[in-house]
């Protein structure tokens, strides 16, 4: 995230008699678009290179020879034959930084190397599973944000009930895990209900218990959000100035509040995208539906190294996306960006 | 970003906007109930629940909940109340340790960042921006990946997959206590550096830690039952919450109370850290 996003949220802890004397005033994030853009292509690229990086090393962190676990784990019967020629075959018997060399170059040009369980390639075979887990994100994140408009707008207009209300509501919401609200789902509509799958069937249907159950906490989060800046935004002079025009109340609210408000949620998109990344993991193993999150879970449980790596650089290239994502959004939705 | 820092501004603004604000909300009261219950049960939980939480009796197998069995009962005929109740020390043991390690870790690298001078500031946040890359869940994998399943190594999972957004909190409370009058005032005096980080700063730091070690234990629970659900932290004959959801998965169709339960409490502890470490957090401030 954003320097200028992280002060907008200001996440300063300081007691209230710890004011700075000397105020140094932060120079406001007024960049060209042009500008913003090459910056964070020189970020994405040192991103993916650390990733890569703590990936390696990481791994290498695994006690065991990895030619055996390659040919079926401690357990198996291995010839030294069969061990030398996995070993040669992947490159192990190597020096380290020869190994590391290697597979940064094969990162770079998009090659992620062969799965030891499935005996595939893996770029291909990820390829493959990203359209689910990208569909199902995308959902979630819509009716997330739906949901936490919603509620924001609802609960900051309908007096004290619906304050607490809402606010407990969005509590409860964000501490929901995805594990249990999937179960609770189920039962609720497939078990009682009978109306919707158990598990994801592809078509609309399947689709509607795993997008709900990663929005729903998404939600939570978003609403609380949205709503204390919903409040400072009512509260804010550009708001009294459109009440002195003669703009009706949802005007104000609609058009000139709720642009505000959705800034700080804006800025938390690279969060979101991480939390709807977790969440697929879960909810893509509870409802059987093919992803990467399954891929994922399935390839830590049986060791599979190169799946492994290959999902963390799909995810990385993902999150870095998402962050220039979010500078555009921002930059369409604050104007205070463009000015220069 | 984390989820962390995303809970703890949260509670930082909410304190100014509550439409009545009395010291102890009805909301309060009600989780610092619960936390007393889940403590009582995982120091005593004979006492919240008399009986044994393995005692197994086939003829009250898949019981609904009832006056005698209050959550019902499993496909043993366990009793899935005083199961729930004995695996709240295992939960909250997991939690606690996993927040404990990403707080100390959060600490180190904050406290580097924050008073080592700007090379070190850089590289950590460098540092830290790239671990943002790795969602949260996505990096205890990689943890377990390289350590194998279990609930210890899940523990050190959860603990280093925190550890970032601890880190960050930290650092951003240091730099702006740091800059804070009274610094000033004792580095004019001529206290040393030291003298200064120790005595002055620290302690002004401590305060928020404890509010975060709060928000953060809940969050914790909620990872760790995670990774036991996913089969890869405590497993299944213990009475772990996550595990004990994930075995209950199986009969979801015919006795849903086996998953609701644990998952139940697993809700409750998260949202009863939240709601105490805000009005912690309200206190520390309104003091």
């Amino acid at each position: 995230m954003t320097d200028a996003a992280a002060g907008a949220l200001r996440p300063d802890g300081a007691p209230r008699s710890a004011r700075p004397v000397r105020v140094r005033p932060r120079p406001a994030v007024r960049r060209t678009l042009p500008g913003l853009l090459a910056a964070r292509l020189v970020g994405a690229v040192f991103v993916l290179w650390a990733v890569a990086t703590i990936t390696f090393v990481a791994i290498r962190l695994i006690p065991g020879d990895p030619a055996e676990a390659i040919l079926g784990g401690p357990g198996s019967q291995t010839s030294p034959e069969a061990l030398a020629a996995v070993r040669a075959r992947y490159g192990l018997d190597q020096p380290v930084v020869v190994q590391y060399l290697a597979q940064l170059g094969r990162l770079a040009s998009g090659d992620l190397g062969r799965s030891y369980a499935l005996k595939q390639d893996v770029t291909p075979l990820l390829v493959g599973q990203l359209g689910g887990t990208l569909l199902l994100a995308a959902l979630a994140l819509v009716v997330a944000w739906l949901f936490a408009l919603v509620l924001a707008t609802w609960s900051t207009r309908g007096g004290r009930f619906a304050w607490y209300l809402g606010s407990g509501l969005e509590i409860v919401a964000a501490a929901l895990p995805h594990f249990w609200l999937a179960t609770a789902l189920i039962v609720l509509f497939s078990v009682w209900l009978g109306a919707l799958p158990p598990i994801s069937t592809p078509g609309p249907a399947g689709l509607v218990l795993p997008v709900l159950t990663l929005a729903i906490p998404l939600a939570g989060f978003l609403g609380q959000i949205m709503r204390e800046s919903l409040l400072t935004a009512l509260e804010s002079p550009f708001v009294l100035s459109a009440r002195a025009r003669g703009e009706g109340e949802r005007g104000v609210r609609w058009i000139h509040a709720l642009r505000h408000a959705s800034l700080p949620a804006i800025s938390l998109s690279g969060w979101a995208f991480g939390s709807l990344v977790s969440g697929a993991v879960v909810v893509e193993t509870i409802f059987a539906r093919p992803g990467l999150g399954r891929t994922m879970l399935n390839a830590v449980t049986v060791r599979d190294v190169p799946v492994v790596i290959g999902v963390v650089m799909i995810v990385a290239v993902g999150y870095i996306l998402m962050t220039v994502v979010t500078d555009l959004a921002q930059w369409i939705a604050d104007p205070r960006l463009r000015r220069r | 970003m984390s989820d962390l820092e995303i809970q703890a501004d949260l509670g930082r603004q909410a304190r100014a906007r509550s439409p009545r604000r009395r010291r102890i909300g009805a909301a309060e009261a009600l989780a610092g109930a619960f936390a007393l219950f889940l403590i009582t049960a995982a120091f005593a939980p004979s006492l919240v629940a008399p009986g044994d939480p393995l005692a197994i009796d086939p003829l009250s197998a898949f019981q609904p909940p009832n006056l005698a069995h209050w959550f019902g009962t499993d496909e043993s005929g366990r009793d899935i109340f005083t199961r729930v109740s004995h695996g709240t020390g295992g939960s909250l043991v997991i939690g606690t340790l996993a927040t404990a390690i990403g707080l100390g870790l959060g600490i180190v690298l904050g406290t580097m960042a924050g008073m080592l001078g700007r090379v070190v500031d850089f590289t950590v946040n460098r540092f830290l921006e790239v671990l943002f890359a790795f969602p949260g869940l996505l990096l205890a994998l990689l943890v377990i990946l390289v350590f194998g399943p279990g609930a210890q190594t899940a523990t050190v999972a959860v603990g280093l997959a925190t550890a970032p957004g601890y880190a960050r909190i930290i650092r951003a409370q240091l730099i702006s206590v740091r800059s804070a009058a009274f610094v000033e005032a004792a580095t004019v005096l001529g206290r040393g550096r030291w003298q200064i980080l120790v005595r002055h700063i620290l302690p002004n730091t401590l305060a928020p830690l404890f509010v975060l070690g709060t928000l953060g234990i809940g969050q914790a629970v909620v990872w760790a039952s995670a990774l036991s659900y996913l089969g890869l932290g405590a497993a299944p004959p213990a009475a772990e919450w996550g595990a004990m959801l994930s075995a209950g998965r199986t009969y979801i169709t015919s006795a849903w109370w086996m998953a609701f339960f644990p998952g139940l409490f697993i809700v409750l502890t998260a949202v009863t850290a939240t709601s105490l470490g805000r009005a912690l957090e309200r206190r520390a401030r309104h003091a």
